[in-house]
């Protein structure tokens, strides 16, 4: 089922940008468009281009967003997991939880690390 | 058929469904039927031939993936990986597979533990998923006098009285579940099938969301319903000054969006008895109201059993596709 809704009408996650407009939806609240908008403004592309796995794999390899595991393009120098989170908290200027969670808990404890 | 089975139906029979859809709706729900030009959309998708269909090129919304990370074919966190992937999941949702949150009450820091190790090794935005499951909460399995057992009896003064002692205790519990998921770095609280115990159960939901929303501000919360119709189980319970049960998806919308919920999910049961047409016209036209009020994303439910989606645990693709590409289309959503 998810893979006929995903097929269907879904904007492919990381194979594209459907988890930068996800996360805007889903922490922001902002509707369909806005998010759109606002993911398309910050990474410099149209909204159209969200969903286009071809042009979003560009775009999240020069920004460290983390892409699909592929042996053809995948490489250990890229960032990924909590790397990428961190670059698109900085990039689409919206805090996730657990990279600030992250920041506090590798601060040295004087800081405030624990 | 919207239990799964495939039938035979002329173009003319198909149309003949879908307005008697739309006018189930609108004699059930009391909201406007579907346009002529919105029954024409739906044929053309119904009628195809085609096994697959799909929105247009450029009209993708969000998929709220409930239940990727429930061990379903190895750990949680290797499911979460899956769906991330494999499946190009747009949001993952880690959760146990009870899925209630008294159950889940008993392990918060474990749950935790895991959201903070599964947020290491994943990227897209992660949910912690329960369903409030009200029920629970009455014995034998939880404290309070069983309502279900107690209403039967006329005994309704103690049946309501014993809801509101549940209410209590979930929205202790709702918000200390998301005070350990905020924690361990969360991105999001998901209160799945909201409402199926009622309107003590969504009077929960809305006081522990706008708890939440206050101690939070950023931690999202995604309020998605068990039905399309807030049942009576009480009768009296309000919130903001509202009567909960009896509410159609526009007015449940308003009190979520009001209560502080990010995303909300409105649901249309199917009849298995009808066609997938049928439902899909019936379902379109009931939750076309929230359109217009929406401040908030509205993602909505078509899983199985509802949004015109099959009664089957692995529904047809055709239904499942056809399904989509009319709720989009017609109602312009932010998700499925």
């Amino acid at each position: 089922m998810h893979n006929a809704h995903a097929q269907a009408a879904g904007m492919g996650g990381m194979r594209a940008a459907g988890d930068l407009v996800a996360r805007l939806q889903m922490t922001r609240g902002m509707r369909l468009a806005e998010a759109k908008d606002y993911v398309a403004g910050k990474l410099g592309v149209t909204p159209f281009d969200l969903s286009d796995p071809v042009a979003m794999t560009d775009v999240r390899n020069e920004l460290g967003f983390g892409r699909i595991h592929s042996y053809a393009i995948s490489q250990p120098w890229q960032a990924n997991m909590i790397e990428a989170k961190v670059n698109i908290a900085r990039v689409l200027d919206v805090p996730i939880n657990c990279v600030e969670r992250f920041r506090e808990r590798t601060a040295p404890v004087a800081t405030g690390g624990r | 058929m919207a239990d799964g089975t495939f039938v035979r139906l002329t173009r003319g029979e198909i149309e003949a469904d879908l307005v008697a859809g739309s006018e189930a709706a609108v004699k059930r729900a009391k909201v406007p039927p579907l346009s002529d030009d919105e029954i024409g959309h739906l044929l053309d998708i119904y009628a195809s031939p085609a096994r697959f269909t799909g929105v247009d090129v450029g009209d993708e919304v969000v998929l709220s993936c409930d239940g990727t990370g429930m061990k379903t074919h190895g750990t949680r966190l290797q499911d979460l990986q899956s769906y991330e992937q494999w499946m190009g999941a747009d949001l993952l949702e880690l959760c146990v597979g009870d899925y209630s949150l008294k159950v889940v009450r008993t392990i918060l820091a474990y749950e935790a533990q895991y959201m903070h190790d599964a947020l290491l090794a994943t990227v897209a935005p992660l949910q912690y998923g329960v369903m409030p499951n009200l029920g629970l909460y009455s014995k034998p399995d939880g404290p309070c006098d069983n309502w279900n057992e107690l209403l039967p009896l006329g005994r309704i003064a103690e049946a309501r009285a014993s809801q509101e002692e549940a209410v209590e205790m979930a929205v202790v519990d709702m918000v200390h579940l998301a005070d350990s998921q905020y924690e361990a770095g969360a991105d999001a609280i998901d209160w799945d099938t909201t409402g199926a115990s009622g309107d003590p159960e969504f009077l929960a939901a809305l006081r522990a969301t706008a708890i939440i929303r206050g101690k939070y501000p950023d931690l999202g919360v995604q309020l998605g319903m068990a039905g399309e119709f807030v049942l009576g189980m009480h009768g009296e319970l309000e919130w903001d000054g509202v009567r909960l049960a009896g509410l159609w998806p526009r007015e449940q919308l308003l009190l979520a969006q009001k209560a502080g919920a990010t995303m909300f999910g409105p649901v249309v049961n199917v009849n298995t008895g009808k066609s997938c047409a049928w439902n899909i016209a019936r379902a379109i036209a009931i939750v076309k109201p929230c359109m217009a009020v929406a401040t908030i994303p509205v993602h909505m439910n078509a899983g199985m059993g509802v949004g015109a989606v099959p009664m089957f645990v692995h529904p047809p693709a055709d239904a499942v596709c056809r399904a989509a590409k009319a709720c989009v289309d017609i109602l312009r959503l932010d998700g499925l």
